[in-house]
């Protein structure tokens, strides 16, 4: 075990877990932020995206071992009153249905559209292809995409 | 919250309302009080200062706001949005009015609280319409009552009471008090379809905002003060179990408990057809943290053996079945020669019209062809978890469950304690797809608690979950055509089977439409557990019969749509045999629809079309899928959706549905295989089980539905199935080759 100091969605978090936990477990077990989700922990899934530094990344992979240098947020901090554009996009098109994967698809799209602000249609394919959605909302999603950018 | 001024037990159990018209009598009952959670909070107005329950399906604020409790389990397929509509429609208030909680299973008020077969608004459209229907007459009575008018004269819209003559007016938040006092009428008149004001408009998903901004809602989001995280490790492979276990070093790792073992049966307990056969005596570490459990897991040194064979006696809503599970340690090539091995003399006739005989004797040509699949893991994105906390005298557990009623006595019979100990909550499901229709992680975990005594939550690994069982059955058919010499079809022959089920259903389409039919199944037992998965057998029969009706038209050089549409024709004009279950006439009609709607008639001859069609869960689904070549790569362009499910409920939601659907079958047929090598599944994880991905879906879906004023029918399974026939025929177009065994494309990479 090891006390790690960590800056997540603006605010610092004081954490004692051993080195290797990954931020997911983090995250889900230790801070109560369990809008990341667990989907596969072998980041093949993209449930538990997250950003870091502003870059998606797989919370499943990064240990908080080497989490501390970092600014990062998770889908409860993406925006104050769940307006970001990609959230609103979200709701215009009622984009879920299981809606488990979707904070992951949410987080993983914001990252896209802040390096890319009007991303192809083959763009959002190659970044959005590692995030899986098991009930199919894929045509949804690249609309709320397109939406969000203002296409 | 406060709580509901009605006295506990006052209007119990009305077993039966009488609906005016019909003078029908529906299995409904009421409960003054049940237990609620979990506040649906997406509007912005203030919650009430009291709330009046009217009855066990909703209460109404002083403010005129209404909870409304949706009974059934939520699984994507978003009856919590839908079922909440039928009560709002027949209450009369105002959509923006309504919050909506998740009911807990209680069987003193609701039936059916089951995701599964595509039945949730079909049996409840009488049941939540009359919920709505009955407590808007209270409120309309009570209203009479304090102006002195008769009833008959009270008006009721968006919430607000009128009476026109003497000019009174008061909102349903008003008139609740008095409202909830008064006993339940025994008779009410539910509104003509054509008045309908909520049914037939798209309401956004009621969870929404918390999904998109990561509210907990799931199963797996659970936590409790003290509550303890228990993980299991069963054996390697099916057909092995557990020997020996030395569990030294994983106890003494930072943040373990203990590592037990559990059995989820006790050895006389009466099981379910939901219950499971596979892994029944598990290994379970028990410790303080996700991460620290997980990393124990991997410290656990146990030894397995060979299982014996295993007889079960299951039940399943009032039948016996007995399942039959051989020993020893199965591969997939095994399976795959001893399906292809089954012939007539091992199989049993379901149908037989005519001479199928002779008429095959007396073909000009005869066409045979036989398609195939694999198991496939349902994997819902949410792994399998619950939360149990048990105690002497209580059972409390909490989670992802499509069959909450079922596995309530699973959880009773094994604890020893009695149903009404035992309470069940349902959480939002991350996904389900019949693997939650299986509960025995809800058993489990109940038996963990109880041995820890601690509340707990038992989680699976992605790999626990994938390598568990219960998967889609393999399947294998062969279909035979006998042709005349005018190519008309004079015989048809389908014999299929699987491990361990037929697929089967011999009395739909084409049985009807042709003079010689014959219908045979067999089965081959295994010790691989398999389970219902979305649209069970359907969603191969469907592709495999279509595919052939494909390949068929061609031969005999008719246009694929044409063929469909002549051999429903002679199923309407002069239909062979008594017992076909399907209409032809709405057949036709999603056929004639999505021909129309996708240009098929007038259509660019460059394009690769492939079409199909089926009937399964009291629907009917017709769809053209579009593929074009990149190089040597089909992608896969638009897809027409034509869907006959009656009265749609909820639209914009509806074609969600149908479009995951759609993905999700394509997915299906063109990616997704479990295979197995001595018994232990090849694919454990989404690093060689390959999903559909978002380059891979459609680019286009448009979903279209007959209008009618049929009482809605099934929706989450029907467009599942037949998408992956029109891909097989599009496929053909595309490339020049028929498919005949899914997945089409195994030969595909895996993208990450």
């Amino acid at each position: 075990m090891a006390a790690f100091t960590l800056k997540i969605n603006g605010e610092r978090h004081e954490v004692d877990v051993d080195p290797s936990t990954p931020m997911l477990w983090v995250l889900r077990d230790h801070l109560n932020l369990v809008g990341t989700k667990y989907g596969c922990g072998i980041a093949q899934c993209g449930a538990c995206t997250i950003h870091v530094d502003g870059d998606a990344v797989r919370s499943c992979q990064l240990p908080i071992s080497s989490a501390e240098a970092y600014e990062m947020t998770t889908i409860e901090g993406l925006s104050e009153n769940g307006d970001h554009p990609v959230q609103k996009a979200w709701l215009e098109h009622d984009v879920p249905q299981c809606g488990y994967c979707q904070a992951g698809q949410v987080m993983s799209a914001a990252a896209l559209l802040k390096s890319n602000p009007s991303p192809s249609d083959q763009d959002i394919d190659s970044t959005m292809n590692g995030n899986i959605c098991r009930c199919g909302t894929y045509t949804r999603i690249k609309a709320a995409i397109k939406s969000a950018s203002g296409q | 919250m406060n709580t509901s001024k009605v006295a506990m037990g006052r209007r119990s159990f009305i077993k039966s309302v009488s609906l005016a018209g019909g003078g029908m009598v529906i299995g409904f009952s009421w409960l003054a009080s049940c237990k609620q959670k979990e506040a649906h909070v997406a509007v912005a107005q203030e919650l009430p200062k009291e709330w009046f329950e009217m009855n066990g399906f909703l209460k109404i604020g002083d403010n005129g706001l209404v909870t409304i409790y949706s009974p059934n389990p939520e699984i994507g397929q978003n009856v919590k949005t839908s079922m909440p509509m039928l009560i709002a429609e027949e209450l009369d208030v105002d959509w923006g009015d309504v919050l909506v909680e998740q009911a807990p299973l209680n069987t003193d008020v609701f039936t059916r609280q089951l995701a599964g077969g595509s039945q949730s608004i079909r049996q409840g459209w009488e049941s939540l319409r009359t919920a709505g229907a009955t407590a808007k007459q209270m409120l309309k009575q009570a209203a009479a009552e304090a102006w002195q008018v008769p009833v008959s004269e009270i008006t009721t819209e968006n919430g607000i009471i009128t009476h026109t003559g003497t000019g009174n007016s008061a909102g349903y938040g008003e008139m609740a008090s008095a409202a909830a006092q008064l006993d339940i009428p025994e008779e009410i008149t539910l509104k003509e379809k054509r008045d309908f004001k909520i049914i037939g408009t798209s309401r956004k998903n009621v969870d929404g905002k918390k999904i998109v901004t990561g509210q907990p809602l799931y199963g797996l989001d659970i936590q409790r003060d003290d509550m303890l995280i228990a993980m299991v490790v069963h054996p390697p492979a099916f057909g092995m179990q557990l020997k020996s276990l030395d569990a030294s070093e994983a106890k003494n790792m930072p943040g373990i408990k203990d590592v037990i073992t559990v059995d989820t049966y006790t050895e006389d307990q009466s099981k379910s057809a939901f219950d499971t056969s596979a892994f029944t005596k598990l290994v379970v570490v028990v410790g303080e943290s996700t991460w620290q459990v997980m990393q124990a897991k991997k410290a656990v040194k146990a030894e397995w053996e060979l299982a014996p064979e295993i007889e079960n006696e299951m039940h399943i809503f009032g039948r016996t079945m007995t399942v039959n599970h051989p020993a020893g340690l199965e591969n997939t090539n095994t399976h795959k020669a001893q399906m292809v091995d089954m012939g007539p003399e091992r199989a049993q006739i379901e149908r037989k019209d005519g001479d199928p005989e002779k008429a095959f004797q007396n073909a000009a040509k005869v066409v045979e062809r036989s398609y195939s699949c694999p198991f496939l893991a349902h994997n819902p994105m949410e792994p399998m978890n619950f939360f149990a906390h048990v105690t002497d005298d209580h059972a409390e557990l909490v989670g992802p469950i499509q069959t909450p009623e079922i596995m309530e006595q699973s959880v009773a019979d094994r604890l020893g304690l009695p149903l009404e100990k035992v309470d069940i909550m349902m959480t939002r499901m991350g996904g389900g797809f019949g693997r939650r229709l299986y509960g025995h992680f809800l058993v489990e975990a109940a038996v963990i608690s109880q041995t820890m005594k601690a509340p707990v939550k038992l989680v699976y690994t992605r790999e626990d979950d994938m390598t568990h069982g219960t998967y889609r059955p393999a399947y294998r058919a062969t279909y035979k055509a006998a042709l005349d010499e005018n190519n008309e079809l004079i015989g048809f022959h389908v014999i299929a089977g699987g491990i361990p089920e037929s697929p089967l259903a011999a009395n739909r389409f084409p049985a009807g439409a042709v003079d010689n039919y014959l219908a045979e199944s067999w089965a081959i037992e295994s010790n691989i557990t398999t389970g219902a998965f979305r649209a069970p057998r359907s969603n191969f029969i469907a592709g495999a019969e279509q595919s052939f009706l494909d390949e068929l038209a061609e031969i005999v050089g008719k246009d694929p749509i044409q063929f469909r549409l002549d051999l429903l024709q002679r199923s309407i004009d002069k239909p062979v045999g008594e017992n076909n279950d399907y209409d032809p006439l709405r057949y036709k009609g999603v056929l004639e629809l999505v021909r129309d709607k996708s240009g098929w008639n007038n259509q660019d001859a460059s394009k690769n079309r492939g079409v199909s069609a089926y009937f399964c869960h009291n629907s009917y689904v017709a769809q053209v899928l579009d593929i074009e070549m990149e190089g040597d790569k089909p992608v896969v362009q638009d897809v027409y959706c034509a869907i006959d499910c009656g009265i749609v409920v909820n639209p914009d939601a509806a074609s969600n549905l149908a479009e995951g659907g759609i993905v999700d079958g394509i997915g299906h047929a063109m990616y997704s295989a479990i295979t197995f090598k001595e018994g232990k599944p090849e694919q454990q994880n989404f690093d060689r089980y390959r999903l559909i991905r978002h380059s891979e879906a459609p680019k286009r879906i448009q979903v279209d539905f007959v209008q009618n004023d049929i009482d809605p029918t099934g929706l989450g399974e029907p467009p599942f199935p037949p998408i992956m026939g029109a891909l097989a025929n599009a496929m053909y177009q595309a490339t020049g080759k028929r498919y005949y065994d899914q997945p089409f494309n195994a030969a595909q990479p895996v993208i990450g």
